[in-house]
């Protein structure tokens, strides 16, 4: 299969850039491994069924998703949803497998629109089950509108944390508590930013408002938590931090999120170590053009701006292909890009309060304790990185041929950022010169029978 | 354990989780279901033996491992449960049979043998 | 400036064992190595200790194949003893499995050469039909038309084993200088000077190891070591329980369960791409090996770059002009890591290299080939 525009990820850049293209006239394809459309942020928005009698509580600006959405399907962009893209070429073919069936689909320009993932938190004990990310329990509102039976606390800071507080309490599962682990210097550093905070004087208002709420609703906040810690044997059943603990069911960690650099590290596309947001973003122009010519990126997977800005920056990637293929003139490209810069503009402005008032402490990117599991699938502690590190290991990659950090399922997506940091900190040198594991394909595994079959006639 | 918000009229499945029914709404994961049946972990890992459970419910950290359907390794979370799912545990490595014909695979030619000097 | 009895430049599985081999034997070593992202071919091999196909039409190569796995044993289980690091060495010997016919045929043929060409060395082999291996190997494809066994063969965990030979090399003293390159040398007899970037280091003795930076690196010690890449693609499943005990060549099971498939080659220059059309030759030959593996998921793959001379075969080397310094090339570190740190360095460390070594010299390219 062969068409003009490839775009991987139905999220909401995803979403705009193929309706936006589409209604250019390019020959546009949306490739998604979920069933439905929404990316993370709008996930499961199909299936939700929220009338006036039963508000849904997930919120107005989880529902704006449906209309994203509606534009969509009435593009005629075509869509695949379920299909894994499990290679990339720099030159633009897909290597993709649905159903146990995979197929090659070359593109004239790949976006990739994968969006953002949860910055790992790695305190003792965030393996045991209970232990969840924030998004996980939306995820599970959403798709299936179940909530945690039993005590349920938020840990860590960042928009998320309240709006999944106030959606958990409005759909009858009120959390015990939440610890935010925003330090207080970072208030500090925040104040500074006021010109910032006040291009996001609406966004801060909403936000202050679910604290207000909370409040109402008796949910007891904890500010400036340190020295987080999960205990319990086969599941977690407490948590404890400087100066309290409180006994759990389900413990949900949030500290913001970061671009999924998966596929971009993989294509070995240039990246920037943003000290701001302090996560690896791939380099891009305001068209979404990355160091290859034919792969783009757009929405969050770029940097963290937000589901609006994806939408926005979506919007763009189609606009410089269109114009790129000769579908519209530059002069007509610009003029049309000119209000969503300015829009862009508006919502990149208010990031500079944001991340400087959520800047994750130095324990949650490198952990303190030497016993904490730094990689998940083969169980890698902060001190065997540290062992391989005083070993001579100078980075990431030959960190793995020695300790097998990284070399699980999840192919270095939770650890990867925490073991750059362990090792940036062991060696004393900034974590922009440390680098990062090089991903490869099969980006998700696909079986021999599929990579068998690839090309063969049926 | 997780639950059912009772104000929603969610029309459900049944599915089997380590051979217990249980219903569970349409368009759940087969990681939900695993979370409403209340089993505390659905693998061990493979290096420590320590229990696990899911944890993102994006398909990006590989925990909600569990085998489905008979098959196993498959991430719980990037599953839809349909009715009659079984869903068990994961249970070390996986336990293929040589002898158990694999099913149809589309003819092709033997590629060249490249191993040279190997 | 720093000063050292032997300086090997490379970190690699050759160089590691090497320095690891001068390291026991008193020899006061530094391995120069470069930073996280290098070619590293020993970080992208398949860990086979392979003898079965080592050395068609060169006696001298499948004698030092030999050899090495004979040391093999002995430098596993001193490793293990000192590091507490298990290279998880198994030598039961090796099958390469055969899809046609003219394979088959063609396999025979080579066995019977190396047999030939091994003289009184000897060399035990036996080839195999579709049904005394079908009763071997469970499930084996209807496509396998045989095998060639000999009892050679094994495999090793190969990244256990970089990271043994390093922790052993550290352990006895030997200073590992990763993140440096050598920016300028200057070679005389038993005297090198290697600038690093901002430091200086020397000794007597020098051993370049570093697989494809050594065809730069050489002449400035008076050698020569035409390697180039040739790029290889591997695949590994899922971990399954255990069900092959005997290495099959191009697929072999680990410790850990999980399969390796592989091989290929490319000629693409310094290009570590993968490519889906190779990733798909790899897996329909193992799907016609053992039809049960399509049902098997892969869980990572990648593609890396042999050390390859012109003939394949490896290259050793002493300088003439600059003598103290020594070259090691190959596509075959684990193979070899046996005879690296067992012959080889015992042999730099006396000052001269066994006269034994003389056709691994990279003067067998200067003469123009034989009819």
């Amino acid at each position: 299969m062969s068409v003009d525009f490839a775009i991987v990820g139905a999220g909401p850049a995803g979403m705009a850039a193929a309706t936006l293209a589409a209604e250019l006239g390019l020959d546009t394809l949306l490739l998604d491994e979920q069933g439905g459309p929404g990316g993370q942020i709008y996930r499961a928005i199909d299936r939700t069924h929220a009338e006036a009698s039963n508000p849904s509580p997930l919120g107005a600006d989880y529902l704006a998703g449906r209309s994203l959405v509606a534009d969509f399907r009435a593009s005629g962009a075509n869509y695949r949803p379920a299909t894994t893209v499990w290679h990339v070429d720099p030159d633009g073919a897909l290597s993709v497998v649905s159903d146990g069936v995979s197929e090659t689909i070359t593109a004239r320009r790949v976006l990739l629109a994968t969006g953002a993932i949860e910055r790992p938190l790695p305190l003792p004990g965030w393996t045991l089950p209970g232990v969840m990310t924030v998004g996980a329990a939306q995820i599970l509102l959403k798709t299936a509108d179940i909530v945690p039976d039993g005590r349920t606390v938020l840990a860590g800071q960042g928009p998320l944390l309240y709006l999944a507080a106030m959606q958990l309490a409005r759909a009858g599962a009120p959390p015990a508590a939440l610890l935010e682990t925003t330090p207080h210097e970072n208030y500090h550093a925040a104040a500074r930013r006021l010109g910032s905070a006040w291009a996001g004087r609406r966004a801060l208002a909403k936000g202050l408002g679910w604290q207000l709420a909370l409040r109402r609703a008796g949910i007891p906040v904890r500010h400036d938590v340190r020295g987080l810690r999960a205990l319990g044997r086969d599941r977690v059943e407490r948590v404890v931090w400087d100066g309290g603990e409180i006994a759990v069911d389900y413990l949900l960690l949030h500290e913001g999120v970061i671009p999924n650099t998966q596929i971009s590290l993989a294509l070995q596309l240039t990246h920037d170590w943003d000290t701001a947001q302090l996560c690896w973003r791939p380099v891009v122009d305001e068209w979404g053009r990355t160091s290859l010519p034919n792969i783009a990126i757009a929405g969050d997977g770029a940097g963290i701006a937000g589901a609006d800005a994806a939408i926005l920056s979506g919007r763009m990637a189609a606009l410089g292909l269109a114009a790129a293929l000769g579908r519209i003139g530059e002069a007509d490209r610009d003029r049309r890009a000119r209000p969503i810069r300015a829009a862009l503009a508006l919502e990149q402005g208010f990031r500079p309060f944001l991340d400087s008032l959520y800047r994750p402490a130095p324990s949650v990117l490198a952990p303190p304790e030497d016993d904490t599991i730094v990689c998940r699938c083969e169980e890698v502690t902060a001190g065997q990185i540290r062992r391989g590190v005083r070993l001579g290991a100078p980075g990431p990659n030959q960190l793995k041929a020695f300790t097998r950090c990284g070399m699980g399922p999840c192919q270095g997506r939770v650890c990867g950022p925490i073991v750059s940091a362990v090792i940036a900190e062991a060696r004393g040198i900034p974590i922009a010169d440390v680098g990062t594991y090089r991903p490869r394909a099969p980006y998700k595994p696909v079986t021999v029978g599929a990579l068998a079959g690839l090309g063969a006639a049926k | 354990m997780f639950r059912l918000r009772p104000e929603v009229p969610a029309a459900t499945i049944v599915v089997e989780v380590e051979g217990r029914s249980l219903r569970v709404p349409e368009g759940a994961s087969a990681a939900a279901a695993i979370l409403l049946s209340g089993l505390a972990s659905i693998r061990d890992t493979p290096v420590g033996g320590s229990p696990r459970a899911p944890f993102c419910m994006m398909g990006v950290c590989f925990d909600c491992l569990a085998e489905i359907d008979g098959v196993p390794n498959r991430q719980s979370c990037m599953v839809v449960a349909r009715s009659g799912m079984r869903i068990r545990r994961q249970r070390g490595a996986r336990n293929i049979d040589p002898a158990e014909a694999p099913g149809e695979l589309p003819s092709f030619p033997i590629p060249e043998s490249r191993s040279g000097g190997a | 400036m720093a000063e050292f009895d032997a300086i090997v430049i490379g970190g690699g599985l050759v160089g590691a064992a090497i320095a690891y081999g001068l390291a026991r034997a008193g020899i006061a070593a530094a391995i120069i190595d470069e930073g996280d992202i290098a070619f590293r071919a020993s970080r992208g091999n398949f860990g086979l200790v392979w003898v079965q196909s080592k050395g068609l039409g060169a006696p001298h190569y499948q004698r030092w194949t030999r050899l090495s796995a004979e040391e093999w044993p002995a430098l596993a289980r001193e490793l293990g003893e000192r590091t507490g690091i298990s290279v998880g060495l198994e030598q039961p010997g090796g099958l390469q499995l055969c899809l046609s016919g003219k394979e088959l045929e063609k396999r025979h043929a080579m066995m019977k050469q190396m047999r030939r060409e091994a003289g009184n060395f000897g060399f035990e082999y036996r080839m195999l039909d579709h049904t005394e291996l079908a009763e071997i190997l469970p499930g084996l494809g209807s496509s396998v038309a045989g095998a060639s066994w000999t009892p050679y063969d094994g495999h090793a965990n190969s990244l256990n084993l970089l990271h043994a030979l390093h922790k052993g090399f550290i352990e006895r003293g030997g200073a590992y200088l990763p993140n440096r390159t050598v920016t300028e040398a200057s070679a005389a007899p038993h005297d090198f000077r290697l600038q690093l970037g901002g430091e200086m280091i020397t000794a007597p003795k020098v051993v370049l190891a570093a697989g494809l930076g050594n065809a730069k690196l050489a002449p400035l010690f008076g050698l020569s070591a035409p390697v180039r890449p040739q790029r290889g693609q591997i695949l590994v499943t899922e971990r399954t329980h255990r069900i092959w005990s005997l290495p099959l060549g191009s697929l072999r099971q680990t410790q850990e369960g999980t399969i390796m498939l592989g091989s290929s080659e490319e000629d693409v220059g310094f290009d570590t791409a993968q490519k889906p059309e190779i990733m798909r030759n790899i897996a329909r030959r193992a799907v016609l090996s053992f039809p049960w593996i399509a049902q098997l998921q892969i869980v990572r793959a990648w593609a890396a770059l042999r050390v390859m001379p012109p003939d394949g075969l490896p290259i050793y080397d002493q300088s003439e002009e600059f003598p103290g310094a020594f070259t090691a090339n190959c596509h075959s570190g684990v193979t070899l890591a046996g005879a690296h740190a067992n012959a080889f360095a015992p042999m730099v460390a006396a000052g001269a290299l066994d006269p034994v070594m003389a056709p691994f010299s990279a003067k067998r390219f200067d003469v123009p080939a034989q009819a």
